[in-house]
């Protein structure tokens, strides 16, 4: 077959897709609209880290190194402190539920701090029934308080000689710990996921319905015209949508981008390519707009969300799980692209990546370019 | 000498190895130069038989050819000389006219000076000039189907396939599409045009007929028609009620299928020139029975073995309607507006008891919705409609419990089964204890539905699923039946039937409203009201209208030819005001 017309085909398809994406909205809302809405819902909505945490301290001594120590905790952005003489009425809203923690600071605290080998003489109390807020503030709390041990002993040293070990520790590529760095880039391919699989998905299965497919099988056009026809287009809309993501994130979010744009553009493609052939293999076997849409859902988003590392540690699943997830595509682009933001270009692990991508994408446009026949059955 | 174009040889198709032959054991040869028409009625096996042939469906066994290139090895070959038009067309709604064609030319290779030229001669023939700008989804349903015709026409094919083109396409259009494709057709070309309308297979020169996937005869029309030569006759100057006269002739012996034709009785007899006597019909004296042309579907009934009689366990059992002195449906001024479009505007007439009231009109003239305001499912805009004297805005629990509906499209519940359906049915309309028990044994008695007692709804065939329709809206004895488009897709036998026990409950004081796209069956109405651009354009009995546009170009009009020339005359009105 002469290339000119093969390619003349493949241009009108291209042109009629186009003119498709910019007439029908629900291509545009997909693309557009549904990035920024998780975008801010999970950006602002989600978070790991806890700021402004009430907790209430119970200042049975009033010394002055006493008063330093509860100084430090007001200073700390992490909490939002209530001081009281007693204890009872902080009791009583930790079952409640409005404050999350008690530190007591006991009668004897400046006394037993002077005398040093006594125990810590400090206790905390937490609300166990959210183990996660209680961890933090268990640690949150050790670390003000290892804080003002090295400020007491470093005004104490002028006085006296004794030091102490001190510990430095120190946070790489997340220096400050914030959480939307980390999250932000797993949400990027969430939505991307979403949006690739959805665009193909939709559009391919809403010309079966409408009965267009079935007029187009009946022309000279090969499938991988037909196949092409619909991935281009949608490729070009989804990388902008995805750019748009990006920046949106990186201006919204504060957050660092450290790596090469040409690594961003081979990982995000390749998974890009990845969605849309998910998405086209689901249109070609549901042939039906509402299915292929819950089918999307399930196929892309839950296994993006949960087996991806996005959230949950993947060393930390069980065997079976982690062999899963081993083929979920997004678990090698987050890994990826939150290399990208945080930490910089390491080729070695992107070209690892990229090839597992590449074998995942191989395998499903197999099966897809094997499902898609020229045929109705 | 004819060129034979496709040919089929022992093609069988089958959906899934539990599923019956949706198309078995066929052979056929199909010539170029010819329209050959696939007829058959819903599910008889049309569009698998032309999709195979098109190459995107496998034959479970069987060979076809197309220009000498194998449907399964040289799919590519075929499809690169034939034209496909979908039952939808195939057009891509959101975009233009214009868009639409580049399209297709794009995938056809047209292009230069070529796609020019051919542009210009498709949107001359197809009257589209106008509109190339418009959204393919904006135009109406006959421009659609031209707009299709045309994509497929940008290259010309060597086989034109169409399937059901004139389906939800009025009348004027059907015939302005008839015409088309019979200019278009040459030694060069052949055309396969599916078709559900037995009077379309008329015209055709060559016919498949197809019938729950077997094929029933293969041949030209005029063969068919010579197995019922001298068989079909018109009983004129009938006395009385012409229904009566059809029942009492559809009984005899001698007839095997029978329509009403205005205030005549058509018959065809079950052998060369017997028909029931005078007395036997006991219609009067001055009875005259005409022998008449035969038509495709006298032969049609022939091969399936004759019609259902005249017989209808419905009627029998059913309890006569209480006389009721004033019209039964009264409606004034009905108006409905949605937005700035008026679907219905001043619609008003009144029925008696005991009639037929039949709405025709072309696609969105607006039949549906007067329909549904005088049955309750849409309010008014503005105007009454009056069942049984209750006003149905301020009465309407009253006003339908009086009256039985049974729906355009299939409206029962696909996965409940026969009983659980009437059960449903029976229950919504008040019946209970003993008095339901006993209805839904007589309905299951009536129709015939023992078989499929336990079967899901969904899965049976069309004609039960109407038959059950049917049963569940006259359960409970309704004096007013409002039937829209309740034969569309079954076949003539299912028709007939149908059509007995609408005779039957008419003559035991049960008044029907009706809408269908089917003439002849707007034959049986006593009276009929066209509807044309949602307004109320003519109303009379079938004889009334036609000798309306009686000339002597047409001195014997159909109500075909009778409701096109009511809508030509209105539209030069309109356009000349």
């Amino acid at each position: 077959m002469n290339l000119f017309v093969i390619l003349r085909r493949l241009r009108g398809l291209i042109y009629k897709e186009t003119l498709q994406i910019f007439r029908d909205p629900s291509s545009l809302l997909i693309a557009f609209i549904l990035p920024a809405i998780f975008l801010v819902l999970y950006g602002y909505g989600l978070s790991l880290d806890v700021k402004d945490i009430k907790l209430g301290i119970v200042m049975e001594d009033t010394a002055p190194t006493a008063q330093s120590l509860i100084r430090s905790f007001i200073n700390s952005k992490y909490y939002d402190i209530h001081v009281d003489r007693s204890k009872k009425a902080f009791e009583n809203q930790l079952i409640s539920g409005k404050i999350k923690g008690i530190l007591i600071i006991p009668q004897d605290f400046s006394k037993k701090l002077r005398n040093r080998g006594n125990i810590a003489p400090l206790q905390l109390i937490t609300d166990g029934s959210d183990p996660n807020t209680a961890h933090l503030i268990q640690n949150y709390t050790q670390g003000v308080w290892q804080n003002w041990l090295v400020q007491e002993s470093y005004i104490q040293s002028k006085n006296s000689a004794a030091g102490l070990i001190n510990m430095e520790s120190r946070v790489w590529f997340n220096s400050e710990l914030k959480s939307s760095n980390t999250l932000i880039p797993g949400i990027i391919a969430i939505v991307m996921a979403l949006v690739g699989t959805l665009l193909t998905a939709l559009v391919i299965a809403r010309e079966w319905e409408r009965g267009t497919m079935e007029s187009l099988m009946a022309t000279p056009v090969s499938i991988v015209e037909i196949i092409l026809g619909k991935i281009i287009p949608y490729f070009i809309l989804g990388m902008t949508s995805m750019l748009i993501t990006v920046l949106a994130s990186i201006l919204m979010f504060k957050i660092p981008f450290r790596g090469s744009i040409i690594w961003f553009l081979v990982l995000s493609s390749l998974f890009m390519f990845i969605s849309l052939f998910l998405g086209l293999l689901i249109s070609t076997v549901t042939k039906n707009q509402f299915v292929a849409s819950m089918v999307s859902m399930v196929s892309a988003f839950l296994p993006t969300m949960i087996l991806s590392g996005f959230l949950f540690e993947i060393s930390s699943m069980p065997p079976v799980i982690r062999l899963i997830s081993s083929i979920i595509p997004a678990r090698y682009f987050i890994s990826g692209i939150r290399t990208l933001f945080l930490a910089g270009d390491v080729p070695e692990l992107f070209i690892f990546n990229s090839f597992i991508m590449f074998l995942l994408g191989l395998i499903l446009f197999l099966i897809t370019a094997k499902k898609t026949v020229k045929r109705l059955d | 000498m004819q060129k034979q174009l496709i040919k089929i040889n022992n093609l069988s198709r089958q959906f899934s190895k539990t599923d019956k032959f949706a198309l078995d054991c066929i052979n056929a040869e199909i010539p170029s130069g010819k329209i050959t028409g696939l007829v058959g009625p819903d599910g008889a096996g049309k569009t698998t038989l032309i999709r195979t042939v098109a190459g995107l469906l496998l034959p479970t066994s069987g060979i076809i050819t197309v220009n000498g290139f194998d449907s399964i090895k040289e799919a590519d070959e075929i499809q690169s000389i034939i034209s496909y038009m979908p039952q939808k067309f195939g057009l891509y709604e959101d975009l233009t006219v214009i868009e639409n064609l580049n399209l297709y030319a794009d995938l056809k290779n047209v292009t230069g000076d070529e796609r020019k030229s051919r542009f210009e001669i498709l949107l001359k023939f197809t009257d589209l000039n106008r509109f190339t700008r418009r959204l393919a989804g904006a135009l109406s349903g006959g421009m659609k189907q031209k707009l299709g015709l045309a994509c497929c026409l940008i290259k010309k094919p060597q086989l034109l396939l169409l399937d059901e083109p004139s389906v939800g396409v009025d009348p004027i259009s059907r015939r302005e599409l008839w015409s088309m494709v019979k200019e278009l057709v040459d030694d060069e070309m052949g055309v396969i045009w599916s078709t559900a309308y037995l009077d379309e297979a008329e015209k055709c020169d060559n016919v498949l007929l197809l019938n729950e996937g077997q094929l029933c005869f293969h041949g030209i029309p005029s063969e068919l028609y010579e197995r019922v030569k001298n068989r079909t006759f018109q009983i004129q100057n009938i006395e009385g009620s012409n229904r009566k006269a059809l029942t009492t002739a559809l009984n005899n012996n001698k007839v095997i299928d029978g329509i009403i034709q205005g205030n005549n009785v058509r018959i065809v007899t079950r052998k060369e020139n017997i028909f029931p006597s005078n007395q036997e019909l006991s219609s009067g004296i001055n009875l005259k029975i005409i022998k008449v042309e035969p038509r495709f579907e006298d032969a049609f009934i022939d091969i399936l073995g004759g019609g259902p009689g005249g017989k209808s366990l419905l009627s029998e059992k059913m309890q006569i309607i209480p006389e009721y002195n004033k019209d039964i449906i009264v409606t004034t001024g009905l108006t409905k507006t949605f937005g700035d479009f008026t679907a219905a505007d001043n619609i008003s007439f009144s029925v008696k008891q005991g009639e037929i009231f039949g709405l025709l009109g072309p696609n969105g003239a607006g039949k549906s919705t007067t329909f549904k305001m005088m049955c309750g499912l849409l309010k008014p805009t503005s105007g009454t409609a009056r069942i049984v004297g209750y006003d149905l805005r301020t009465a309407s629990g009253e006003a339908r419990s009086k009256l039985g509906y049974m729906a355009q499209k299939f409206s029962l519940y696909d996965n409940l089964s026969i009983l659980q359906n009437l059960n449903f049915f029976a229950g919504i309309y008040g019946l209970s204890g003993k008095q339901k028990r006993e209805k839904i044994e007589q309905m299951v008695q009536i129709f015939d539905l023992k078989q499929y007692f336990n079967d899901s709804a969904g899965g049976l065939p069309l004609g039960f699923k109407q038959r059950l329709a049917l049963a569940c809206a006259v359960m409970h004895n309704p004096p007013v039946l409002f039937l829209d488009e309740p034969t569309s897709g079954v076949d003539p036998i299912t028709r007939r039937e149908f059509w007995v026990h609408i005779n039957g409950l008419v003559q035991k004081g049960v008044t029907i409203v009706i809408t269908t796209h089917f003439m002849d069956e707007a034959e049986y109405c006593d009276r009929i009201g066209l509807v044309y651009r949602s307004r109320l354009i003519a109303m009379g009995s079938p004889d009334e209208l036609k000798s309306r546009i009686r000339s002597e170009i047409i001195p014997d009009p159909t109500l075909e030819d009778t409701f096109i020339e009511l809508i030509r005359i209105k539209e030069t009105q309109r356009q000349a005001t």
